[in-house]
């Protein structure tokens, strides 16, 4: 491979591990801002003066800001998150199984949905304005427009409440076995699908569409190669760049975007354990779990650049 | 009860007819049908438990920062899994009676300031020791120690010292209390070996279950302990499971689709539908808890008794109990004890009265409208309720302005802070404890600024008498002079709703906390 494409990744690389320091230093600007403090959280309506005083001092509340962010941010490059303050739990070990958690749910809903978005894009790209291709773009698009919580509460109602072919509440452990778990997290899946399934659907069919005006798919056409034949072989690797973008952006939506549909399912993973440690103003969890949200979003719209000038010859080979 | 349905109730439980039948059978004989639904479980109840099966819970209230440590209980989940897990020295019993647990006598000095608890002989822990005195003692002594920073704190502060010696355990007081052997009923006060001081969360207790599994906010699994000193009366299921279901729509999808046997806080203005669904039993049950709006005794225009008064006849009880609680609650009386405490005397019951209201807001000479802070964590439907006490004030003449606070903060900022707003108490278990906890003087918690000598000399007189006759009467003084004088405005009373799906057998009704006092996972069963 030439040398500027080289020169292009490492350009994108370098420029994610700005973006992730300049994420850092807002993630903890913004926790910082949040009304009421750890302390206050942690005691409640039971807090007394004193009790405050005693643990802000104890947490170490009483430091200024930017010596606090040093701290975070030189543990955090050493692979050191802190631990909990509610709890007093090591947080790199509490995050663990809570992400490996969430990235189990977001492979099989993206494992479901990426082949079924494309497919179903190619299908309307086929039967383009007709009624298949309507059906298609408002089946999807509908499913999107709902928020998550409501397609979520419906495949509850149908599946969990009225037929009993699935659990209502997706809590999984350690000693489930595969298939209970793949039972356990059918719904939740489901949902994420629906939710993503559109915006990776229409931009694949628009993607392709806008190649099919191309002289060389006419000549494709030409030639007499069926309608499929076509859009596989010639249009759809023309087009493959905006839908690998796309594709990467729902697989990080899948990833950190799931804080709803966890909670709804009651589901063991990152957006649950967040949502409890915001609610006990559990500065370093938040900060720790906000910072792995941006890292896997910078990471996968990095690996979407590079896949996309990777498979753009003009960018690969440039005169 | 007639002879043929006792005889139809006796078939179900052992089996041979099912519940729809029965009821079928019920309606017949002229029976309503939640008539019948109490005969079957008594029925239950008589026929014997079941042992066996994993008994399944999903409640609200479980975070994924929640330990195992008893003296950091704080929400639903812990308190119900330590019910199954820990044994308590005393415990409240669903009578409102003591009953004693660990402690198998408790007696106390004639002035009431030294008191000694008998252990009990061969109640056994999880680890396969002894509970001794010195556990016990040492157990108290944790929760009475700043930094354990244990819930019981507050009462355990009153306590001078603890020692153990032989089978007893004597507690010497600061002041006298008569009270004690309630206080010690505390849900935080779990025996642990040597306290719990060696390691606070490790789980080992002297209750029906064994912990096996602890994912704090997930799941809390456990197991039955086949030495449990009482395993005849509790821990018939083999497994108890808690999940922590926070999201009130899954908890009951969970409880529909079969996931889990019980759930806890079924929303008001839901119960009506799932009653309908087959199978599910709505388990409710008043407790001490209420909903309030409080005014600061010590503060314009507050500290003025009048306008005190006009607020308080300017809420319609009724109404808001039936449009906030839907009924799911009792009216309250402007005191912060019922029933559910012992030596309760009933008081006349205020009414909503705009022409008394207006004459008292007249003679308290405010002119203009009163602020009233609201929100959503305040209690349940606190925005509607202010929405309606809003309404009725307007038509006894007084302008409610109300201001409708962030949930976030609203506990640091507003409750115990600003002079009117909305609130909510779960209660003690005796009258001592909720009068010291939020009316006398030096409480930090008297969040209406009610500060009166002479009603602080009437808790602590009340506290170290031990004729119950003379202390009722001083609780009667107590309550009226709340009543009437205090800065607390006490619409309702909330109850506890808890459901239960099918086949969940031996329920006991308990006035004191939700979920049979979160015995429920202990005592109840699974019918075959």
């Amino acid at each position: 491979m030439s040398s500027p494409i080289v020169k292009l990744v490492a350009q994108r690389i370098a420029l994610g591990v700005v973006l992730l320091l300049a994420v850092s230093v807002l993630i903890f600007a913004g926790t910082q801002i949040l009304p009421g403090d750890v302390a206050q959280a942690i005691l409640g309506q039971s807090a007394t003066p004193e009790s405050l005083a005693n643990l802000r001092e104890q947490l170490g509340l009483n430091q200024p800001a930017y010596i606090r962010y040093l701290h975070w941010l030189g543990g955090v490059l050493t692979g050191d998150l802190g631990t909990a303050m509610s709890s007093g739990q090591d947080i790199a070990t509490s995050i663990k199984s809570r992400l490996w958690n969430t990235l189990f749910l977001a492979f099989w809903a993206a494992i479901v949905a990426i082949p079924l978005a494309i497919t179903l894009g190619l299908i309307a790209v086929r039967y383009r304005n007709g009624w298949v291709d309507k059906l298609i773009s408002g089946v999807a698009l509908a499913s999107t427009s709902f928020p998550e919580f409501f397609i979520g509460y419906l495949l509850v109602f149908y599946f969990a409440v009225q037929h009993q072919w699935f659990p209502a509440i997706s809590t999984v452990y350690d000693e489930m076995s595969f298939g209970e778990r793949m039972q356990a997290i059918a719904l939740p899946a489901a949902a994420l699908t629906l939710v993503v399934l559109a915006h990776m659907m229409r931009m694949t069919r628009a993607a392709i569409l806008n190649v099919m005006q191309s002289a060389y798919v006419e000549t494709a056409e030409l030639k007499g190669l069926s309608a499929f034949a076509v859009i596989r072989k010639h249009a759809f690797p023309n087009a493959i760049a905006p839908i690998i973008n796309v594709v990467m952006l729902n697989l990080a939506y899948l990833v950190v975007g799931v804080v709803v549909v966890e909670v709804i399912f009651v589901y063991p993973g990152m957006g649950q354990y967040l949502v409890d440690h915001v609610t006990k103003r559990d500065v370093p969890v938040v900060q720790a779990v906000g910072l792995i949200f941006a890292a896997v979003y910078i990471t996968l719209n990095i690996i979407a650049d590079i896949a996309a000038i990777v498979a753009n010859p003009r960018l690969r080979h440039p005169k | 009860m007639s002879n043929e349905l006792d005889y139809l109730s006796r078939r179900v439980a052992a089996g041979k007819l099912s519940r729809r039948d029965f009821l079928g059978r019920a309606a017949a004989l002229g029976i309503s049908a939640p008539f019948a639904n109490s005969l079957l479980s008594s029925a239950a109840r008589a026929a014997g438990p079941v042992k066996g099966g994993t008994l399944k819970a999903g409640l609200v209230g479980g975070e994924s920062t929640n330990s195992l440590d008893p003296a950091l209980m704080m929400t639903q989940v812990p308190f119900a899994f330590g019910k199954c897990w820990g044994e308590m020295i005393v415990e409240l019993s669903p009578e409102g009676k003591l009953e004693n647990r660990i402690a198998e006598e408790i007696g106390s000095s004639k002035d009431a300031k030294v008191w000694t608890l008998k252990i009990r002989d061969g109640v056994e822990f999880h680890n396969g020791k002894t509970v001794t005195a010195e556990d016990v003692a040492a157990t108290l002594e944790r929760h009475s120690d700043e930094k354990s920073k244990s819930g019981a704190l507050g009462y355990m502060k009153g306590i001078d010292t603890i020692k153990a010696n032989g089978k007893e355990v004597v507690l010497t007081l600061k002041e006298a209390n008569a009270d004690l052997p309630y206080l010690l009923s505390d849900y935080h006060l779990i025996v642990q070996p040597n306290g719990g001081k060696d390691k606070p969360d490790a789980g080992i207790g002297a209750g029906p279950y064994k912990v096996k599994v602890n994912e704090p906010g997930v799941r809390h699994v456990g197991e039955r302990f086949a030495n449990y000193w009482q395993g005849d009366k509790m821990g018939h299921a083999d497994q108890v499971e808690v999940v922590v279901i926070n999201d009130a729509t899954a908890r009951t999808a969970a409880l529909q689709g079969g996931q889990v046997n019980m759930i806890n806080r079924v929303e008001p203005k839901i119960v009506d539908l799932i009653k309908r669904v087959p199978g599910v039993t709505i388990r409710n049950h008043s407790g001490p808890g209420h909903y309030v709006f409080i005014m600061h005794c010590n503060t314009a225009p507050f500290d003025n008794n009048d306008l005190r008064m006009a607020l308080k006849l300017a809420i319609d009880r009724e109404e808001m109990l039936n449009k906030v609680l839907r009924g799911y609650g009792s009216l309250g009386n402007d005191f912060p004890i019922n029933a559910s405490y012992p030596l309760f005397t009933e008081i006349e019951q205020r009414k909503y009265d705009p022409d008394k209201a207006k004459f008292h807001y007249k003679k308290s000479g405010h002119d203009g409208s009163v602020l009233l802070r609201t929100s959503d964590v305040a209690f349940p439907g606190a925005v509607d309720a202010a929405q309606l006490y809003q309404q009725s004030a307007a038509k006894a003449g007084i302008k409610l302005e109300i201001k409708r606070e962030p949930g976030d903060g609203y506990w640091n900022e507003v409750w115990n802070k600003q002079p009117f707003c909305a609130s909510y108490w779960g209660g003690r278990s005796t009258q001592d404890q909720m009068y010291s906890t939020a009316y006398l003087s030096t409480a930090d918690w008297n969040d209406t600024r009610f500060k009166r000598p002479d009603f602080d000399k009437m808790v602590l007189a009340a506290r170290a008498e031990l004729d119950e006759a003379k202390r009722k009467a001083m609780y009667h003084d107590m309550a009226v002079m709340v009543r009437d004088e205090g800065g607390l405005i006490l619409p309702m009373f909330n109850q506890f709703i808890d459901a239960t799906g099918p086949k969940v057998a031996g329920w006991v009704e308990d006035p004191h906390q939700e979920l049979s006092n979160g015995y429920a996972l202990a005592k109840c069963w699974l019918e075959a």
